[in-house]
Formats: structure tokens, C-alpha cells, sequence
């Protein structure tokens, strides 16, 4: 066994023995069963998009977790440690993980498509989750995220957005419609986060929230040390990073003393703040966590979300892979698509396993990455115009972003909508009856 | 006295011991290896049972997604013939199944031999054209290692010795039997060092897939289609 | 003892008919594989035929192979074929004893000098040559002797040819077979415990036929007895290829005569002609008989893991084998298990964590 001793001078700074040692933490039974189980079939190209789309071998999911396969065999294997000793094993090296960097993060936007295709049941997109804590640390992450989880940790937000912009805009939700959007609400039901894309580029999905909520007379409130959702950490692949953005929703939940935190229609926040967030600051919430298509269905099952009128334009669904592949939030939009459209055109492969936007797992945020991006969106184009529609609905910040530069980048003229803004948009016009809904609220917590 | 009868003593008796001392002993330390890592508990609110998704992905492993169907099916099809008609020929001939039952006691009835030879016959066949898509298809001509050729020839010398060994394609015959035990034996001694090891693993594999992704799914999960 | 009649005229004498003589001289040509055309020639050369001198030596046996020759339920032409060869010597059947008997052959290895044939019954041991010796003098050292000026040996049964019981493990004489000693003779091994005896007869009549030895195997076995398996010509084949199997000797398998396989037959490495010639004037052989083939024709046929274990199963203790594999599995895994984790749990200890000030300048 290797006792590696970090050098005094070299600690506080990313090198490849602090690379190496994450890579060591992340390898676990799941891990070593995975890649003990690999037979090479090569099937899990065949699930990802990066490869579909590019044809380049590089791109196998299997192949981009070769950093981290070579420390399970050669440190956590009897029979990798004799090939190891009798000098047969190829070393995880600084130009190795160079050359992996692109791999490990412009070619995998943590889809998750291979982890439900490979038949022996390997989770590589899980893995390479973990592969990335180790690039983090051994100082191989691309700029782009760099910069984001800087942003995120030294001013709140992956974009820069300060509370004072979150402000402007509810100023100027509530100037346009007369309704007051609740912030730091002390003991309020529910906590409703954001994502910086929705602050900056669709306020309209806060006005959203607010037109239902008040026609459900939810008891919700914003909260302005905790409003945003997105994690730049989990995206780069740095769980302490992760953890301290998770802690301030945490901390935050807590202190207003929320029943409920609302996950905005971004998914890697669902994941973020849903699966990941207990794990990271390593207890349990004393709060649930939904996703708001989830609270949406429940409104609606409760008879509390009313609409009044449909649209008749053809729309198909995006499903966003952190929500539907990866969140189980599977049946929710479809049903609730039905109350404001009944024109809805699946695409192939719809559902469960529907193709990435290619723009998740900080894909988005890499710019270097955005070529790729933009080329491998070709199966994005060719399944919405294979369902012949007017119009794409989907229920992700990101996904909404990367469609809409997509479709101008391929000259499709298509628009993108946000299905809770869409329900927002036909909502019944509200009547005053509050007496029969406060039965009702009991139930839903 | 130097001859086959010899040789064939030779591999059933010291031969077979060594190999079945790697095999078993590797396989335990491999399994062994992989559970004492262990793993943290996932303190996030599951949405369902992590067990019952563990089983279910044991399971729902073996049926291929439409959708993959579609884009690789030689990879399943081949897949699936190689690994029935394999099993047909390993599991189902009687000088076999005694061989299981002498070493486990436990013994089941076999098949005609007719059929598996059928079998053996449509699982070479299978394991070559995978050789050929190997060397031909770019992904797996690019992930494929040393170690993928040799485990395939290791794999595919049992069927071919035990084919000619059946058909008494040379003589003598004790040679034959001796060298396709030896085929065997190099596989078992190979096996837990190598990804045959999938054999065992593809539960374990299936199973941490399954807790880890299956609690988020929702309970009432609706078949794959 | 020497005498210039011919085979035909001695039969003749012995009752045997020309008919009955043609009749075995056709079943020899088609044993022998021999064209039909040729069992006129058979019979013509075995008439005409000088009696060869045969001298027929016993080292470590029971006689049985002798026995199968001479002891068969009737007088048959095979047996009667001894009258018809010059047996100058053979312990169990020389009416001499002693230094007559000797004499008698001793006078044959001059008289037949380069010409007589030389048949073997029994292995050679070799640990100490005093375990087997005749008159004082030891088998290897009369073997060496007599070999010499021997046309051909013949090596009858399986302890001649390959060692046979006597070398079975721990094979206490060090005993070996002919071909282990003799190098520069050809040497026929008709082996079987005891060997079939229309193919001693056979190969001797071969031999008086075309003044040659009949084509080997890769066991120095006339090829036309030999070349296929027991399991090849079963008549309960057809039950092995449709899987039906007895399971014990007296189960319902086992009464409608189902394959053997599973009892321990043997057949399936065995090369020897008992599925076509039968024994005892064709009566029955083993397997008709309802047990398996004990394999008496192959070399090392008693150490062959058991008369009653399938052919397929390993020949070990693989019990023991099985647990020390375990044992060694547990405890060599545990030990690379709990490295692991202390190697690990160290990692962990090591960590340090990762914050945004980490990288130099990114805002």
C-alpha cells in the first residue's frame, strides 16, 4: 500500500497528487463492480450523443473513465497491484488527464443515457461524476466552470447575479401585475429557489410562480440568501463546492423554517439540491424537496391548479435528463402538458430515455466546449423535426437556453416554451372563494 | 510412457487442481475486493425501494432498451445468441452436467446432443463474427485491448476443442478430451483476473446500478418499452 | 516338434472343413479390412504356408490373455491356429519343464535365427529384477535375448503393451511394457485385458499371409481392430446422443438398456474392436452385458479415476482442493479487502478541500 504524503509547500494548491488522492476517495464497491463487469461491448456509444452524433470513438462513455479505471486496477486490485509491481501498468500522468479533460467534460453532459443502457448495469455516467472530483483536484478542470463555480461561490450565483438583480426583477413583476411576490416569509410552507438563467433571461418564469401560487393560495416565499438553485460544483465535479452551495439553501430552508423547497425547472439543481444534496453535507433534511412540476401535480390532483383555456398549436415534449431520466419526474409534465395542450406530437425516443440538449453536466458552461455543443445537437433537431410541430415545450432553464441556440444554430424557427409558464399563461382567472382551499392545504405537506 | 492417455490424467487430475484452486480462490478474492470497499449510504428521500429497484435491475438488465435495439443490433443479437447457445453447450450436455454434479452435487437433465452441437456450432459461429464486427467497428477496434483478444480466444478454444474432441475429429481421442479440458482449464485460470470475471460482477453491477438509480424512480414504473 | 505340413493339410486333419477354413479365412480378410477379392489369397498363403516358430514368453501376468485364446467355450479355429504355428516355447502350455525347455528354445532361436516371432505376455519390472524371474534369469534380461534375434515382437494384452495392471500407480516392480525396452524390433501391442482373440489370431494370421506386420496406430496397435471407439460402434449410442443415461445399474434406464455414460463407461476413449466382434463366439460383450467399458484396452487404464465415474470427471480430491481454494480465497481477499480500505480511509484523512481560491485567478 502507497502512503502518499502530500508535500508542506504543495498544499492549498490543484496537482496531480491531490488529483490522484480524490481519485483513491471516490473508488468504492459500485466502482469496482462496474469496471470488473466491463466486457468492452461498446454498446454505451451507442447511447451517447457526443458519439452518435460525431462518430469519434474517443467519445465512448467507457473510455472517458480511463484516469480513474487505471487507479482501481493498479491501487485497489490484488492483480492490478502485481501487474503494477512487475511494471505492467500505466501510470495516471498530468498529460494523461490533459488529454482526457475534453472528454471528461465537453463530450459528457452527465446524461445518464449510457448508465440505462449498458447491459452488465454500469453507472459510467455516475463514474464519471466522480472521475471529475478528481480533475477538479489534480487542476484539470476546463475554464469555463472554473470560473462559474468562482462566480457561484464568491457572489452567489454561476452568472453573477446578486440579490440586488433578483430584486430589480421582482420589482418589475410585481410594477406589471399588481401581485406581491413574498420574500423571506418566516415559517412559510414552501421555498421556491431559482436559477440564474431564470432571473436574468426568463423573469417570466417567476411571474409564473407567482400567478399560480396565488390562485393556490400557497403559503410560499422567496428567500434572498437562498434563492439560487444552480450548483456549479456539482457540475464541475467538486463535492466541497457542491456541499457549500448546497449548505446556503440548507441554511437558509432552516432559518425560515420551511416545510417545503421548491427545485426551479432546472435539472442538475433537481439533482443538486433532490439526490446529491443530503449526501454532501451528510445528514438528512429536515425539509422535503420537489421538483415544481411535482408540486404542480400535486396543485393540480388537489383541484388547486385551474386552467381555463388549451392551445391548439403542435408542441412536443424535451424531457430534461436530470427531471425525467435521472429524477423519475416522468408522468407529472405529461399530465399536466394535457390541462393547457392537446396537441402534443412525442419525438422518438420520448421519455425515459429522450437525448440530452447536449448543453447538461456544465456542458453550457464550458465555452470551449460549445462547438461540440452545437454539432451534436444535430439529434436534438432531427427528433423535434421528425415530430412535425410548431412549438417545444420542456421544464429546464438549461435545456430551454441550449434548444433555443440550437434551433437558431441549425435555422429551425421554432419557439421554446417553459411548461410552467404555459400553464401560468391559462390559468383560470382567479375567483374569491379562499374558505374551501384551507381544507384542502392540510393534506398537501 | 509418454502418450495421450497420459496427458488426459495429466488434465483431469494435478492440472484440474491448479486450475481449480485459481479459479476459486481468484474469484473469492476478487469478490471479496469489491464488497469490502463498501459503499456510504444514500441519505436523500427515496422515492421507492432501492431493493425492489436492485431486483428490478437484475432483471430488466437481460431485456436490451428498444431504442439501443435499433442502433446496435448486431452487438444484441449476436450478444444474446452467443450467450444462450454458450450457456446450451456449457450447461446442457450431459458430460457436463456430471461434471457439475460431481463437483456441487447438484444435476439436472441434459440435452440431445444433436442440439448441442447445434448450439456449439451457432456459438462459434457467433463468437467469430464478434471478432470480425471487433476488428471492423470503429468503437470497439478503439476500446478493445490485449486482454479483450485473449479472453476471446480463451473463451473460444473450449467450444473448438470440445467440437472436435465430440465429433472425434482427430485422433486419438483421449488427446482430444485431454486438450479441451486443458481449454478449460485455461479459462478457469484466467477468469478472475480478466473481464470473464463479468460472469459474477454483472449481479453486483446491476444490482448498485439499480439502489443507486432505481430509488429515484417513481414506484409504479412502467415497463420499458 | 518341427514338423513341414502345411496349415492346410493339419487343419484338414483336425475336422476342419474346406469350407469352415474359407470361412474364417474370409471373416480374417474382412477384419483385417482387406478387400474381399483377397480372402482367396488369405486362404491360398495359409494353406500353403511353413509353420512359423513362435516362442511365447510370460513376465508379470495372470495368463488371462493366454486363457482368452486357448479357453473359449469350444474348440474354434482360432485356438486351433496354435497347432498350426510352431509354439516352440510357452511356460503354461510346454508339456517340457525345466532345462528340456530351455533347451527347446534356445534350439528354436538358432533354427529360426532373424525369423521367429517373439510374443510377450506381461510387463517387465524393472524396479528389481529379481520380482519376476524365470530358471534364475530375470524377464528384462531373457526379453533382451530372445528379442534380438526375433523377426517382430508381438505384445499380447495390455501389460506387454503398456504396463498394464502391474503399472498401475504406485506401480510397486517398476514395471514397464515391451516398447519401453525393445527399440530396434518392430513391435505389435494387441492390447486388452485380455485381448480379443480372433485379433491375436488375426494379427498372426496377417502376419503368416503377407510376411509383414498389419498397419499400426500411434499405440502400435493393428489399426484395423483398433481404429474406432467403443462408443463409436455401441449399439446403445443412439441413447447417448438422445440424452437418455442410466443413472444406476439397476434403474429403469439401466433395464432398457440407455447409455452407460454416466456409470463410467469408458467407451468413449477406448479403442478396441469388442462392439463389432463380441466375445465368446459373438455371444455378448460388457456393455450388452449392462456395464460399462472399463477402457482395458487403453494405456493406464486402471488409474483412470475410477471404473464407475463418468468419463468427463475430474481425477482429483477436488474437495480438498476446493477448500484450501476457499480458505486461500477468504483469507488472501480479506487481506487485499482491508488494505483497501485503510488505504482508502488514509485518503480520506488526507483530503483537503477544494475551494475557488485553489485556482489562481478566475473571477
Amino acid at each position: 500500500m502507497t502512503n502518499v504524503v502530500i508535500a508542506e509547500e504543495s498544499k492549498g494548491k490543484l496537482n496531480l497528487e491531490r488529483g490522484l488522492n480524490a481519485f483513491r476517495e471516490q473508488i468504492d464497491a459500485p466502482v469496482a463492480a462496474f469496471f470488473s463487469s466491463c466486457v468492452h461491448c461498446g454498446l454505451c456509444a451507442e447511447a451517447c450523443l457526443f458519439y452518435t452524433e460525431t462518430g469519434d470513438p474517443r467519445y465512448t462513455p467507457i473510455n472517458k473513465l480511463e484516469p480513474l479505471k487505471r487507479i482501481w486496477e493498479q491501487e485497489y486490485t490484488l492483480w492490478g497491484r502485481a501487474k503494477k509491481a512487475l511494471g505492467f501498468a500505466k501510470p495516471v500522468t498530468d498529460e494523461l488527464l490533459e488529454q482526457w479533460e475534453p472528454l471528461i467534460y465537453d463530450a459528457c453532459s452527465l446524461c445518464g443515457r449510457c448508465s440505462e443502457i449498458c447491459p452488465v448495469g454500469n453507472d459510467i455516467s455516475g463514474m464519471i461524476r466522480k472521475t471529475r472530483e478528481g480533475m477538479v483536484a489534480s487542476g484539470h478542470a476546463p475554464e469555463g466552470l472554473v470560473g462559474a463555480s468562482f462566480r457561484a461561490v464568491k457572489t452567489g450565483s454561476p452568472m453573477g447575479v446578486k440579490l440586488p438583480a433578483l430584486q430589480a426583477q421582482i420589482r418589475h413583476i410585481e410594477a406589471d401585475t399588481g401581485m406581491t411576490i413574498p420574500i423571506d416569509v418566516q415559517g412559510a410552507d414552501y421555498m421556491a429557489l431559482l436559477s440564474s438563467m431564470e432571473i436574468i433571461n426568463f423573469p417570466e418564469y417567476i411571474e409564473a410562480l407567482a400567478k399560480i401560487f396565488n390562485q393556490a393560495e400557497l403559503n410560499w416565499t422567496l428567500c434572498s440568501e437562498a434563492f439560487e438553485a444552480t450548483n456549479s460544483g456539482i457540475q464541475i465535479g467538486s463535492s466541497d463546492i457542491a456541499q457549500e452551495l448546497v449548505e446556503r439553501v440548507v441554511r437558509g430552508a432552516e432559518k425560515l423554517g420551511v416545510k417545503t423547497v421548491i427545485s426551479p425547472e432546472c435539472g442538475h439543481a433537481y439533482t443538486a439540491i433532490r439526490w446529491e444534496g443530503p449526501n454532501l453535507i451528510g445528514r438528512k433534511y429536515p425539509f422535503k424537496v420537489v421538483h415544481i412540476l411535482e408540486l404542480l401535480d400535486e396543485l393540480k390532483a388537489a383541484g388547486r391548479l385551474k386552467t381555463s383555456s388549451k392551445e391548439s398549436m403542435s408542441v412536443t415534449l424535451h424531457d430534461p435528463c436530470q427531471v425525467v431520466r435521472k429524477g423519475g419526474v416522468r408522468a407529472q409534465p405529461r399530465e399536466l402538458l394535457k390541462l393547457v395542450n392537446d396537441n402534443l406530437h412525442e419525438m422518438p425516443d420520448a421519455g425515459k430515455m429522450n437525448w440530452c440538449c447536449g448543453g447538461g453536466g456544465g456542458v453550457s458552461a464550458n465555452e470551449r466546449a460549445e462547438p461540440l455543443r452545437l454539432k451534436v445537437f444535430k439529434r436534438k433537431r432531427d427528433q423535434i423535426e421528425s415530430a412535425d410541430v410548431e412549438a417545444v415545450v420542456t421544464f429546464c432553464a438549461n435545456c430551454r437556453m441550449m434548444l433555443e441556440e440550437g434551433l437558431e444554430h441549425y435555422d429551425m424557427d421554432m419557439p421554446v416554451y417553459s411548461l410552467t409558464e404555459m400553464i401560468a399563461d391559462h390559468l383560470e382567472p382567479s375567483v374569491e372563494e379562499p374558505s374551501a382551499v384551507n381544507v384542502e392545504e392540510e393534506d398537501n405537506e | 510412457m509418454n502418450n495421450s492417455m497420459d496427458f488426459l490424467l495429466w488434465v483431469k487430475g494435478p492440472a484440474f487442481e491448479i486450475a481449480l484452486f485459481i479459479f476459486v480462490a481468484g474469484i473469492l478474492i476478487r469478490v471479496i475486493e469489491i464488497l469490502l470497499l463498501g459503499r456510504k449510504a444514500d441519505l436523500s428521500e427515496a422515492r421507492s425501494s432501492d431493493v425492489r429497484a436492485g431486483i428490478r435491475t437484475v432483471l430488466n438488465r437481460s431485456i436490451p432498451e428498444s431504442g439501443i435495439l435499433k442502433k446496435a443490433p448486431f452487438v444484441i443479437i449476436v450478444g444474446y445468441l452467443w450467450h444462450i447457445c454458450w450457456f446450451i453447450s456449457f450447461f446442457l450436455f450431459v458430460p457436463h452436467i456430471e461434471v457439475i454434479n460431481y463437483l456441487l452435487g447438484i444435476s439436472w437433465p441434459g440435452l440431445p446432443n444433436q442440439f448441442v452441437d447445434t448450439a456449439a456450432v451457432i456459438a462459434m459461429i457467433s463468437l467469430l463474427a464478434m471478432l470480425i464486427y471487433r476488428f471492423n467497428h470503429p468503437v470497439l477496434r478503439f476500446i478493445s485491448t490485449r486482454e479483450d483478444y485473449l479472453v476471446w480466444l480463451v473463451t473460444f478454444l473450449p467450444l473448438l476443442s470440445g467440437y472436435f474432441a465430440f465429433h472425434h475429429t482427430f485422433e486419438p481421442y483421449a488427446m482430444l478430451l485431454g486438450l479441451h479440458i486443458l481449454s478449460v482449464e485455461l479459462f478457469l485460470v484466467i477468469f478472475p483476473f480478466t473481464k470473464l470475471m463479468h460472469v459474477i460482477t454483472v449481479l453486483m453491477a446491476r444490482w448498485y446500478n439499480g439502489v443507486s438509480l432505481g430509488r429515484k424512480e417513481p414506484e409504479n414504473q412502467e415497463v420499458q418499452s | 516338434m518341427f514338423t513341414q505340413d502345411s496349415l492346410g493339410k493339419i487343419l484338414k486333419s483336425h475336422g476342419v472343413s474346406r469350407r469352415g477354413f474359407i470361412k474364417f479365412c474370409s471373416t480374417l480378410t474382412s477384419m483385417l479390412a482387406l478387400h474381399p477379392a483377397m480372402a482367396a489369397k488369405v486362404a491360398e498363403s495359409l494353406e500353403k504356408v511353413q509353420r512359423p516358430s513362435v516362442i511365447w514368453l510370460h513376465f508379470q501376468e495372470c495368463t488371462g490373455c493366454s486363457e482368452s485364446l486357448t479357453r473359449s467355450h469350444a474348440p474354434t479355429i482360432e485356438s486351433l491356429i496354435f497347432d498350426y504355428i510352431s509354439l516352440d516355447y510357452h511356460e503354461t502350455l510346454l508339456a517340457a519343464a525345466g532345462d528340456a525347455a530351455e533347451k527347446a528354445m534356445h534350439e528354436a532361436m538358432q533354427a529360426h535365427k532373424g525369423k521367429y516371432l517373439l510374443v510377450v505376455e506381461g510387463s517387465i519390472p524393472l524396479a528389481n529384477p529379481g520380482f519376476s524371474t524365470v530358471g534364475g534369469q530375470s524377464n528384462l534380461d531373457v526379453l533382451q535375448n530372445v528379442a534380438k534375434d526375433a523377426a517382430a515382437v508381438i505384445a499380447v494384452g495390455s501389460c506387454a503393451s503398456f504396463g498394464g495392471l502391474p503399472n498401475a500407480d504406485p506401480n510397486p516392480t517398476g514395471a514397464v511394457s515391451v516398447s519401453d525396452i525393445i527399440k530396434d524390433k518392430p513391435i505389435i501391442n494387441i492390447s486388452g485385458c485380455p485381448p480379443i482373440p480372433v485379433v491375436i489370431t488375426g494379427v498372426l494370421a496377417h502376419f503368416l499371409t503377407f510376411g509383414v506386420l498389419p498397419e499400426l496406430d500411434n499405440l502400435g496397435r493393428p489399426k484395423t481392430f483398433y481404429a474406432n471407439t467403443i462408443h463409436d460402434r455401441c449399439y446403445r449410442r443412439p441413447f447417448y446422443d438422445k440424452g437418455l443415461f442410466a443413472e444406476t445399474f439397476d434403474d429403469e434406464g439401466a433395464k432398457k438398456g440407455w447409455c452407460l455414460y454416466r456409470l463410467g463407461c469408458k467407451g468413449p476413449t477406448t479403442y478396441n474392436a469388442c462392439a463389432t466382434v463380441k466375445w465368446n463366439d459373438q455371444t455378448s460383450w460388457p456393455v450388452e452385458a449392462g456395464h460399462g467399458c472399463l477402457g482395458c484396452s487403453e494405456p493406464r487404464f486402471w488409474d483412470g479415476g475410477g471404473f464407475y465415474k463418468a468419463l468427463s470427471l475430474p481425477d482429483s480430491d477436488v474437495r480438498k482442493m476446493a477448500g484450501y481454494a476457499v480458505a486461500t480465497g477468504l483469507a488472501a481477499g480479506a487481506i487485499a479487502g482491508i488494505a483497501n480500505k485503510i488505504k482508502k480511509q488514509d485518503m480520506l484523512k488526507q483530503h483537503e478541500v477544494v475551494s475557488v481560491d485553489d485556482w489562481d485567478d478566475k473571477s
